[in-house]
């Protein structure tokens, strides 16, 4: 008897997997109730997060927004939800809103830090996204006399003529490139900073005088809230990249002078206290000035953050310096590029792309650090919030100013940290 | 000149010197404004309201010497200090005068070459407990936690307070009044010790003030007042009498209110003087005759001021006690203006 093999002629249909490994439930199998102690461990944590939440949630959602002072808060909440309820009373962050933000701003100039805010960002456009025209950057290099021209106000001669310092710096290069390079340097350093010192402030009263063109001029001490936080990170952000890979390539030269003077600097800004750099801004420098100088306090404390950060930067960009081979510096030696072309096509490109996560982590301590100013009197969030505390009508208020300023000071955190994965997925074009 | 020096270091790094003066009074009105170091936060004595403007009993104080000098309480620069720079921004110049519940100390005065030119409100150190624990004096405190604010004078007399009777406690350092009003309400210790005015202004914040008692005991001497940098007695004897003139006016019934009715047809000659009516009392201070008649008129005089920041009348509810004029019985005595 002639056995016929059996032999399937077409395809059987796939099946659907079983229910129990696709889709939410088998999500659910495989991560959360993949065993005994899993499932255990799954147990217990829903139900801490479930208590946590059972908590919070009426705090932050059966709350007050609209009340007068923290006591009406209360008589609200006691009406509403009974008296054993206890809500938020978000009703002081909807009063000081424009306090928070602003500080002391005038509140009719209201759109010149807002205007500030707008075109930051659209000079750092350029910056963050190369896709963007580079024609662009123009704007970014002139948008810091800008900016700064918008919320301190005061004639528009003033970012004018410091502009124009720099095309005084660029003549004196081009004189002193005449006659040798040191002169060029000398010329170049010296001449902006006499133009700066002595000449700019007789020739823009002068050019007021002429043709009084300017905006109204603001203080400082009427900066405050999530501005000064964003005026002084930015501003010390800003400044501290290139000061920090200059520090970095310091570090590492041959110069004997320049690397001493970078370690020493690096060292002791590192070996310091943030706060303590601020006290001396705020407090010691007044002793080493003559008497009556007023010499503006947020510029200090932008100072002193630039030079903090930029230790911090340098030793950053130096880690990502040293995980170059040393092939790469070979390469660009051997195809006769000098030491600033060899830096700027090739080692910095791939320097600072594997810095990108430590300089971004920088940046982040950074503007959480700006908070540190409230303790030398300069009113941002955290200092506001004890201000707006002494108020009678809001005293006793604790946690809804410390939730509303931690909220904000997270959203640009958080949009600092998904820039930079954003920019290392760009960036990565692989060398795994 | 603060506009340019900026502008110069951000660009750079400049430097601007300004001028050298040893006279406050020209300097502040060459300025056309008075710069007044203030606090940055302080319950009925010093806050900014949600326009900015400060409002406060120390604040009040900056406003009546700004407009004993000016004729306007409205020409002033407030600059809010911490407890760590307020010396060293007086020392600096960075301030004119600094009105923020300072106490008046030997060491402060001496060693720190600041003046202090009077006392504008005599405060001292008490405790608060809730009153479920039934304690009625200080004296029975033994074993207590004490919530205490770190590196100021209130520590130091905790323990000279303890040691003295004998008894023991557990401090808890705490950074702020506001931290502190939570870790005292979160149970984190039985007692929580600031000045007296600062405890009332705490206690009338909580959800039921009622469940809180301040004990009778003051434990310390907490004289708190405007001072003025060491050098320019010119300068401390103005503050100091615009200071006396609201005390004098309290005393001798000049109101805000009555003010101008008073200066227009007085028969009281202290009167006349002080409201410069009679007498030359501004010129020899380099202010105009009606000097204090428009201190006063800022914010009022003592007892109004007292009134409406801290009185029995506000939230925080302050009885006058040592802070009445000495005629009732407190300590707030103005020398005579002659």
């Amino acid at each position: 008897m002639a056995m016929t093999p059996y032999v399937r002629t077409r395809m059987l249909e796939q099946k659907p997997p079983p229910v129990t490994s696709v889709g939410p439930a088998g999500w659910m199998r495989r991560n959360l109730f993949a065993g005994p102690v899993n499932s255990a461990m799954t147990v217990v944590t829903l139900g801490v997060v479930a208590l946590l939440l059972s908590h919070l949630l009426p705090w932050v959602f059966l709350s007050v927004w609209n009340a007068d002072s923290l006591a009406e808060c209360r008589q609200i909440i006691d009406e509403t939800w009974g008296t054993e309820h206890s809500g938020a009373c978000w009703a002081v962050v909807r009063e000081r809103f424009l306090q928070l933000v602003y500080g002391f701003y005038p509140w009719d100039f209201l759109w010149r830090p807002n205007l500030t805010f707008v075109l930051m960002l659209v000079a750092l456009a350029p910056v963050l996204f190369t896709g963007l025209p580079r024609r662009m950057l123009v704007f970014s290099v002139l948008y810091p006399f800008l900016g700064a021209w918008l919320l301190w106000g005061g004639p528009v001669w003033t970012p004018l003529l410091a502009l124009a310092g720099f095309g005084v710096a660029a003549l004196g290069w081009r004189l002193g490139g005449r006659v040798n390079a040191i002169l060029a340097v000398a010329l170049a350093v010296l001449l902006p900073l006499l133009w700066w010192i002595l000449v700019m402030g007789p020739l823009g009263r002068g050019l007021s005088a002429l043709l009084p063109l300017g905006l109204e001029p603001v203080e400082s001490n009427k900066f405050g809230g999530f501005m000064v936080s964003v005026v002084i990170g930015m501003s010390a952000i800003t400044l501290s990249l290139p000061l920090g890979i200059l520090l970095a390539l310091g570090r590492q030269t041959d110069l004997f002078i320049v690397r001493s003077f970078s370690v020493a600097f690096i060292e002791f800004i590192r070996g310091v206290p943030l706060i303590t750099l601020l006290f001396v801004a705020s407090t010691l420098l007044n002793y080493f000035m003559p008497p009556g100088t007023n010499f503006d306090l947020i510029v200090r404390v932008i100072i002193m953050a630039t030079l903090f950060s930029a230790a911090y930067i340098a030793e950053v960009v130096r880690g990502g310096l040293a995980a170059l081979p040393k092939g790469q510096y070979e390469a660009a030696d051997s195809l006769g590029l000098d030491y600033w072309q060899a830096q700027r096509l090739i080692i910095m490109p791939q320097a600072l792309k594997i810095a990108i996560p430590g300089i971004v982590s920088t940046f982040i301590g950074l503007f959480k650090d700006t908070t540190l100013v409230s303790i030398i009197g300069i009113l941002d969030p955290i200092g506001l919030s004890n201000a707006i505390r002494a108020d009678s009508a809001w005293n006793g208020i604790y946690w809804e100013l410390f939730a509303f300023i931690g909220f904000v000071f997270f959203l640009f955190c958080f949009s600092m940290s998904r820039y930079s994965m954003y920019l290392e997925r760009k960036l990565n074009t692989g060398h795994r | 000149m603060t506009k340019t020096v900026f502008w110069g270091v951000l660009a750079a790094a400049g430097v601007a010197a300004g001028m050298v003066s040893a006279n406050t009074l020209d300097d502040v009105k060459a300025r056309g404004e008075l710069i007044c170091g203030t606090n940055t936060g302080l319950v009925g004595f010093a806050a900014p309201d949600a326009n900015g403007r400060y409002e406060g009993f120390d604040v009040a104080w900056c406003r009546a010497v700004a407009a004993a000098i000016f004729g306007d309480p409205e020409k002033i620069e407030f600059k809010p200090l911490t407890t760590t720079n307020r010396f060293t921004a007086l020392a600096a110049g960075e301030v004119d005068l600094v009105v923020r519940n300072t106490t008046w100390t030997f060491t402060r005065d001496v060693d720190l070459k600041l003046d202090f030119v009077g006392v504008n409100y005599y405060d001292g150190q008490g405790f608060m407990v809730p009153k479920e624990l039934g304690v009625t004096s200080a004296r029975e405190l033994d074993g207590a936690t004490v919530c205490i604010q770190k590196g100021t004078t209130t520590e130091l007399n905790l323990s000279d307070f303890f040691r003295a009777n004998n008894i023991s406690y557990e401090p808890v350092p705490i950074e702020t009044n506001a931290e502190a009003q939570q870790q005292y309400l979160a149970g984190a210790c039985d007692v929580y010790t600031t000045d007296a005015s600062g405890l009332a202004a705490t206690r009338a914040s909580f959800e039921a003030p009622g469940d809180h008692i301040i004990l009778p005991e003051i434990v310390s001497k907490e004289p708190l007042g405007p001072l003025v940098r060491h050098g320019d007695s010119d300068w401390a004897d103005l503050v100091r009498w615009v200071h006396n003139a609201l005390l004098a006016a309290e005393e001798l019934g000049v109101t805000s209110a009555n003010i101008e009715e008073l200066s227009a047809s007085t028969e009281n000659p202290e009167i006349a003087r002080l409201l410069g009516t009679e007498g030359n009392l501004g010129e020899m201070l380099g202010l105009s005759a009606d000097w204090a008649k428009n201190a006063i008129k800022a914010e009022g005089n003592y007892g109004e001021i007292f009134e409406k920041y801290i009185g029995e009348g506000t939230p925080i509810g302050l009885a006058r006690g040592l802070n009445a004029q000495w005629t009732e019985g407190g300590l707030q005595y103005a020398p005579p203006f002659r």
